[in-house]
C-alpha cells in the first residue's frame, strides 16, 4: 500500500505537485493518468526517495523508502527503460542490484526468464530494441520479488505485442496480490489495464476512483431522441427535472437531448405514458480521448496552440468544478 | 560488505575502466624505458629512481580520470537513480565506490612505480638503481598512496560536478596549470602554491630524493610541511571533498 499525503513539490517559482494526496491499494491495478508534465514522473520519484518533498509526505506500508532496509524486496520500479548502462550486459546490470539487497544467486536468472531474456542476456544493454529494453526494466523491478512494483509509462513506444504483454504482466502482478502503479497519459490505454484511478492534472489530484466511475462520469451520457412530438417530450421531461436541449441535426431535422446520468429506459417510458411516438431513441456516449481532455483541459501546461487551448477553455468544466463533483456524489 | 561487491561488478562489468588500468600501467612504466633506454655510459652512472618516475603524473591522471568516470557515467546513462532505489543510504553506497576506486587506483600506483623502477633497474644497469633509503621507498610505495588519495578527490570532484567533460577538466587543469599559475599571483603566489594540495602530494613523493641526472630542482625545492605531513595535508584534502561530495549527493534530488 502506497500512501501520498499532501505532497508538494516545487521547482523555483513552478509547482510540479501540489498537494497530492491518494492511495493506492493492493491487489489492484492503480492507474496513475495524467497529461504530459502533470507531474506523474515527479512523483513516482519522490514515493521511491530520489526527489524530496518540498512538503507533505509519502509511504509505503507506513514507512519512508528511504527508511527501507534492502528495499528491492519491498519496492520494485522501472521508470526509465534507458536507465541502463549501455556497455553493460543485461546479466551485470541485475548481478550488481541483486548484490545491492543481497538477493539469492538464481535471482538474476529467475527474472530473466520471466520476461524472456535468458538468450540475450550477456548481449550490451545499449543494442536493446526499446521493448527488449523495457523488459530488462521490469526484470530489475521484479529481482526482488517486491509487494510493491511502480511502472512509469510501461508501454510507451511499444509495438502492440508488447503493449498486450505488459498489459497481462500487470494483470498476473496484481492478482498474485500485490500493489502496482502504472502511470500512463492515455485514459484508454488505462481503461484497459487499470480498476482503480488516480488522475492527475498540473500536480493537482482531479479524481480517485474505480476507472468505470471515472469513465463513466468523464464521458457523460447524453439520450438522443427523434420524434415528430418534439415539444410535447420535452415538456414531459422537464416535468421530471431532466435537462433537454434540442438541436438542428443535418438530414435529420430537429432532436431532442436529454443530458445527466440516466438511461433511455426513463425516456422511452415517460414517452409511451404520454403516447408520444418516437422514431429514435439512443444512448449517446463521448470517446474517451475527449472526456479526458475534458477532464485535464486547464490542467495541460503545454497547448499546441491557442486555438485548441480557447475551445477546451470553453468547453470543459474547471478542474476545480470536475474535483468538486465526486465530493456531492459521496 | 554488499556495496563494495555492487561497484565491483559496476567497474569491472564495462570495458573502459579495464583501459584505463592497463594505460595507465604501460605509461609509466613506458616512460622509464624512453628515459633510462638511451642513455650514453657517463649519463647512465647518474641515473638515479627518481628518473625512472617521470609518466607517473601522467598515470595518475588517467586513473583520476577513471576514477571520475564511474561517477559521471551513472548520472550520464541514469543508473545513479537506480544504484540510490536499490541502495537509498546514499553516502554509504557512494563510500562503498570510492574504497573500490581508490583501491584499484593504489594498486596500479604500485605496479606503475615498480614497474618503471624494474624497466629502469634493466636499462640503466650500471646506475646504482637499488631500494636503499626511506626516501627511496617512499618514492615507490608513495605513489600507491597518492595514486588512492587522488582517486578520492576524481571521485568526490565526479559527484559534486555529475559531467564527465566538466569533471576531467577540473581534474586535470587543477594539478597541472592551476596550481602552477597561482605562482604569477604577487605577493601570496608563492604561499598559494606551496599549500597547493597536488603540491603537497609531489612534496611527500619528492623530499629528500637523489634527483641526480634531473638536475636538483627537478622534484621542487619549496616544500611547506615535512613529508609525512604533506600526505596528511593532501589526504585531509582527499576527505574534506569527500565529505563535502556526500552531503550533496544526499541532500540533492537524483
Amino acid at each position: 500500500m502506497i500512501e501520498a499525503k499532501g505532497l508538494t513539490k516545487r521547482y523555483g517559482a513552478t509547482v510540479a505537485v501540489d498537494n497530492l494526496s491518494f492511495e493506492v491499494k493492493p491487489g489492484k491495478v492503480t492507474g496513475f493518468l495524467g497529461p504530459n508534465g502533470a507531474g506523474k514522473s515527479t512523483t513516482m520519484r519522490m514515493i521511491l526517495g530520489l526527489d524530496t518533498p518540498t512538503s507533505g509526505d509519502v509511504r509505503i506500508d507506513g514507512q519512508r523508502y528511504r527508511d527501507l532496509h534492502q528495499p528491492l524486496t519491498k519496492v520494485g520500479a522501472l521508470l526509465d527503460a534507458k536507465w541502463v548502462h549501455p556497455n553493460r550486459s543485461a546479466r551485470s546490470h541485475l548481478a550488481w542490484m541483486a548484490a545491492s539487497n543481497k538477493l539469492p544467486k538464481d535471482s538474476v536468472d529467475k527474472v530473466l526468464e520471466m520476461v524472456g531474456l535468458t538468450t540475450v542476456a550477456n548481449k550490451r544493454a545499449g543494442a536493446y530494441s526499446l521493448g527488449m529494453s523495457q523488459r530488462l526494466g521490469i526484470a530489475g523491478a521484479l529481482l526482488g520479488d517486491p509487494e510493491v512494483l511502480l511502472f512509469d509509462e510501461p508501454v510507451n513506444g511499444l509495438d502492440p505485442e508488447g503493449i498486450v504483454w505488459i498489459r497481462t504482466f500487470m494483470h498476473r502482478l496484481a492478482d498474485e496480490g500485490r500493489t502496482v502503479l502504472v502511470s500512463s497519459h492515455l485514459l484508454s490505454e488505462m481503461a484497459l489495464t487499470a480498476e482503480e484511478l488516480i488522475v492527475i492534472g498540473r500536480g493537482r489530484l482531479i479524481a480517485q476512483s474505480t476507472t468505470q466511475e471515472f469513465v463513466d462520469r468523464a464521458s457523460g451520457t447524453t439520450v438522443k431522441v427523434r420524434t415528430p412530438q418534439l415539444d410535447q417530450l420535452a415538456g414531459v421531461l422537464q416535468q421530471q427535472q431532466l435537462v433537454t436541449r434540442i438541436e438542428d441535426v443535418e438530414d435529420q431535422g430537429k432532436v431532442l437531448f436529454v443530458e445527466g446520468d440516466l438511461s433511455t429506459d426513463q425516456v422511452g417510458e415517460a414517452a409511451a405514458a404520454h403516447g408520444i411516438v418516437l422514431h429514435e431513441l439512443t444512448l449517446q456516449r463521448g470517446s474517451l480521448e475527449q472526456a479526458f481532455m475534458q477532464m485535464t483541459g486547464d490542467s495541460v501546461e503545454y497547448h499546441a496552440h491557442d486555438e485548441v487551448a480557447a475551445v477546451t477553455q470553453l468547453e470543459a468544466p474547471t478542474a476545480a468544478e470536475v474535483a468538486a463533483g465526486p465530493k456531492e456524489d459521496n | 560488505m554488499s556495496v563494495i561487491t555492487v561497484e565491483r561488478i559496476k567497474l569491472f562489468s564495462t570495458r573502459s575502466p579495464w583501459w584505463c588500468m592497463v594505460i595507465a600501467a604501460f605509461l609509466t612504466v613506458g616512460f622509464a624505458a624512453l628515459t633510462t633506454g638511451f642513455l650514453n655510459s657517463t649519463d647512465e652512472q647518474q641515473a638515479t629512481i627518481f628518473i625512472t618516475q617521470p609518466g607517473a603524473q601522467l598515470s595518475q591522471m588517467v586513473m583520476m580520470v577513471m576514477a571520475a568516470l564511474a561517477v559521471t557515467t551513472e548520472y550520464r546513462f541514469g543508473t545513479i537513480r537506480t544504484s540510490f532505489q536499490a541502495v537509498p543510504q546514499r553516502a554509504a553506497l557512494l563510500l562503498g565506490k570510492t574504497a573500490v576506486v581508490a583501491f584499484l587506483a593504489g594498486v596500479i600506483g604500485l605496479i606503475a612505480s615498480f614497474g618503471a623502477w624494474g624497466i629502469g633497474s634493466l636499462f640503466a644497469g650500471n646506475a646504482d638503481l637499488a631500494i636503499n633509503t626511506g626516501a627511496e621507498w617512499r618514492l615507490l610505495a608513495g605513489q600507491g598512496l597518492i595514486f588512492a588519495l587522488s582517486a578520492v578527490i576524481a571521485v568526490a570532484v565526479g559527484i559534486l560536478i555529475r559531467q564527465s567533460a566538466g569533471a576531467i577538466a577540473i581534474l586535470i587543469l587543477w594539478p597541472l596549470l592551476v596550481e602552477n599559475l597561482v605562482t604569477l599571483i604577487p605577493k601570496v603566489g608563492d604561499d598559494l602554491a606551496k599549500w597547493a594540495p597536488f603540491a603537497n602530494g609531489s612534496s611527500f613523493l619528492n623530499q629528500g630524493q637523489d634527483f641526480g641526472l634531473a638536475g636538483a630542482g627537478a622534484g621542487g625545492s619549496d616544500f611547506a610541511l615535512g613529508p609525512w605531513w604533506a600526505l596528511l595535508y593532501f589526504a585531509g584534502w582527499a576527505a574534506a571533498l569527500l565529505v563535502i561530495a556526500l552531503f550533496t549527493a544526499s541532500k540533492r534530488d537524483a
